[in-house]
């Protein structure tokens, strides 16, 4: 047992670690922790603008919450996980398939390096212009109908965004090429993680590479899989830049692209305060469970 | 024989998938970068897979218009990205550090705490921020956009995984007994071994803040402080089919192309930095 020397080598360093962790919580808590406990104030309030009168705040306790649940909430909700399956879906098939590809060390690959690069990139574009940029090129009037037209392979124009289909999946296609790459080389980081001896058995057994793919790569990446899944579906519950420039804020045809996020920043803009909040606080419940999964998921790592 | 027929075959598929793949992630691009070479009469003509020769006046078009302050948009996202940058990975690194070094009582809480909001979506407490920084007088003004960078749990959990393997505590001791104080220990002692990771986080963070639209286009109101995502956004609300295409095409193609250019250089970096932070086996 080792008494602690006066002098140097008692000093406490403890007040550092409260002084150097001080900005990050003093900043969380005044941008994100108040404000959130005022966002949850105002959910319990009618308080909103109507023309140039206000009206509000009265305390008007769960109407808030019944009303959504029984207006448009249960709709968007709808949207919005449909939005993200159909981008998902292909987004983790793909995604496993080039890990395992660019993983191996059995197949070869030429221009591994130049795929990655390329798959990587739409991750870092602007979310609003690349959305800007679909809008453009499917336009009525816009280059792939025109593509379409002129080399006879449709007699008039596709009308891309008048129909639920085509415009959910024109936001579908996007979101898979702006995260594809990001989860393949995720997957890819985990793969390589996996003891290379297990591959070597496996082959010393005869395994066929659908084997070794189900029975050991598959297992084995569980984890980070779930992971995967976990953080995309936060993602998709924020999906906002996407839609709202593609249809501009309106989720058309028939409020059928309208997703959570959207509905929130149209209850912001107009200033209803009291609908925002209750959505809010609905946002909140839902990332609250996912981001228990994630916290879960880390710490029986760490 | 057979099999190698058959794993040539596979070879040949498998090159294809990524071909094809790849032909998706740049033909979009490329398509913008030709459009935003022609003229709007050349565009409404129809689709060509090469450039013209419009260009440079695409460019003054833009240049010049003044319901799209483009060099201002520029310049504001700019400032903010970096901004953020900037804050994000020192306060992030201060905050790692912190946790990382010291014994305190409420350091395990505090851990856990910054795991728990981790991936916590900024957007449901977007309503409060916003009556907030109303109530601060700081509505319509960049620095809402900048200073909650601050608290960054995804940048603060990139730099304590770092720490973890990376920072050996010996080194903050013998510090120490040189007499150096603890700021400066971390500032000239720690900060440049943590430079790798701090290069990849800011890189993230100014992609990011560069991107960023929801939060950005409730804040600002004024034309002239407007960020990119916010202009491109406009352009989309206002009659669109008034617009010179050339100009709209020229637009998007500014705002992206930085990142762009970044992203050609440090590529590798950038890709290897996706997952030093992520969740490890």
């Amino acid at each position: 047992m080792k008494k602690s020397v006066p002098g140097r080598r008692g000093i406490s360093y403890a007040k550092w670690g409260y002084i150097f962790i001080l900005p990050f919580f003093v900043s969380f808590f005044v941008f994100s922790f108040f404000p959130l406990l005022d966002t949850i104030r105002y959910s319990f309030f009618e308080y909103y603008r109507s023309g140039l009168k206000q009206i509000g705040p009265n305390f008007v306790g769960m109407r808030n919450y019944l009303e959504l649940l029984t207006t448009d909430l249960p709709k968007y909700a709808g949207n919005t996980f449909i939005l993200w399956i159909i981008g998902f879906v292909p987004q983790i098939v793909v995604s496993l398939l080039l890990a395992q590809w660019f993983a191996s060390a059995r197949i070869k690959i030429h221009g591994k390096q130049f795929f990655k690069v390329v798959i990587y990139l739409p991750n870092l574009i602007m979310a609003a212009a690349f959305s800007m940029l679909f809008f453009t090129l499917f336009s009525d009037s816009g280059p792939i109908n025109s593509f379409l037209v002129n080399h006879g392979i449709t007699t008039e124009a596709v009308r891309f965004m008048a129909t639920v289909g085509g415009t959910r999946g024109l936001v579908g296609l996007m979101n898979f090429l702006m995260w594809f790459g990001n989860t393949t080389i995720m997957l890819m980081a985990a793969i390589m993680g996996i003891n290379p001896t297990l591959f070597e058995a496996a082959e010393l057994d005869g395994c066929t590479n659908r084997q070794t793919f189900f029975k050991i790569t598959l297992p084995l990446i569980r984890p980070i899989l779930g992971y995967t899944l976990i953080t995309s579906m936060i993602g998709g519950l924020q999906m906002f830049d996407v839609p709202q420039i593609l249809t501009n804020g309106e989720g058309t045809p028939n409020r059928t692209s309208m997703t959570l996020i959207m509905y929130l920043n149209k209850h912001l803009a107009s200033k209803n305060y009291g609908m925002a909040g209750a959505l809010s606080v609905y946002l909140f419940i839902i990332s609250a469970i996912l981001c228990f999964l994630v916290y879960r998921m880390m710490n029986k790592e760490t | 024989m057979k099999q190698e027929k058959h794993s040539k075959l596979g070879s040949v598929l498998m090159h294809a998938l990524l071909i094809f793949l790849s032909f998706l992630c740049l033909f979009f691009f490329y398509i913008l970068i030709v459009n935003a070479t022609r003229t709007h009469i050349d565009l409404q003509k129809g689709f060509s897979f090469l450039p013209g020769t419009n260009f440079i006046q695409n460019l003054k078009n833009v240049l010049n218009d003044a319901n799209v302050p483009i060099l201002n948009g520029i310049l504001n996202s700019l400032i903010v990205s970096s901004g953020c940058a900037i804050l994000s990975t020192y306060f992030s690194a201060m905050t790692a550090y912190g946790l990382y070094v010291y014994d305190f009582k409420l350091k395990k809480p505090a851990f856990m705490f910054i795991m728990m909001i981790l991936v916590m979506p900024t957007q449901v407490c977007a309503l409060g921020f916003l009556r907030l920084i109303t109530n601060m007088h700081l509505d319509d003004t960049l620095y809402p956009l900048i200073i909650p960078a601050i608290a960054s749990p995804a940048v603060f959990y990139f730099m304590y995984s770092y720490m973890q393997s990376n920072l050996p505590k010996d080194l903050v001791e013998a510090a120490r007994i040189d007499g150096s104080g603890e700021f400066r220990t971390f500032n000239q002692v720690v900060f440049p071994i943590l430079k790798p990771a701090i290069a990849v986080q800011a890189i993230f963070s100014f992609v990011g803040a560069w991107n960023n639209y929801f939060v950005p286009a409730l804040v600002i109101t004024t034309k002239t402080r407007q960020t990119l995502p916010i202009m491109i956004a406009s352009l989309r609300s206002a009659d669109f089919l008034k617009f010179d295409m050339g100009k709209v095409y020229m637009l998007i193609l500014i705002a992206i192309v930085p990142i762009i250019i970044v992203y050609l250089f440090l590529s590798r970096f950038i890709i290897e930095g996706v997952t030093l932070g992520g969740v490890k086996e």
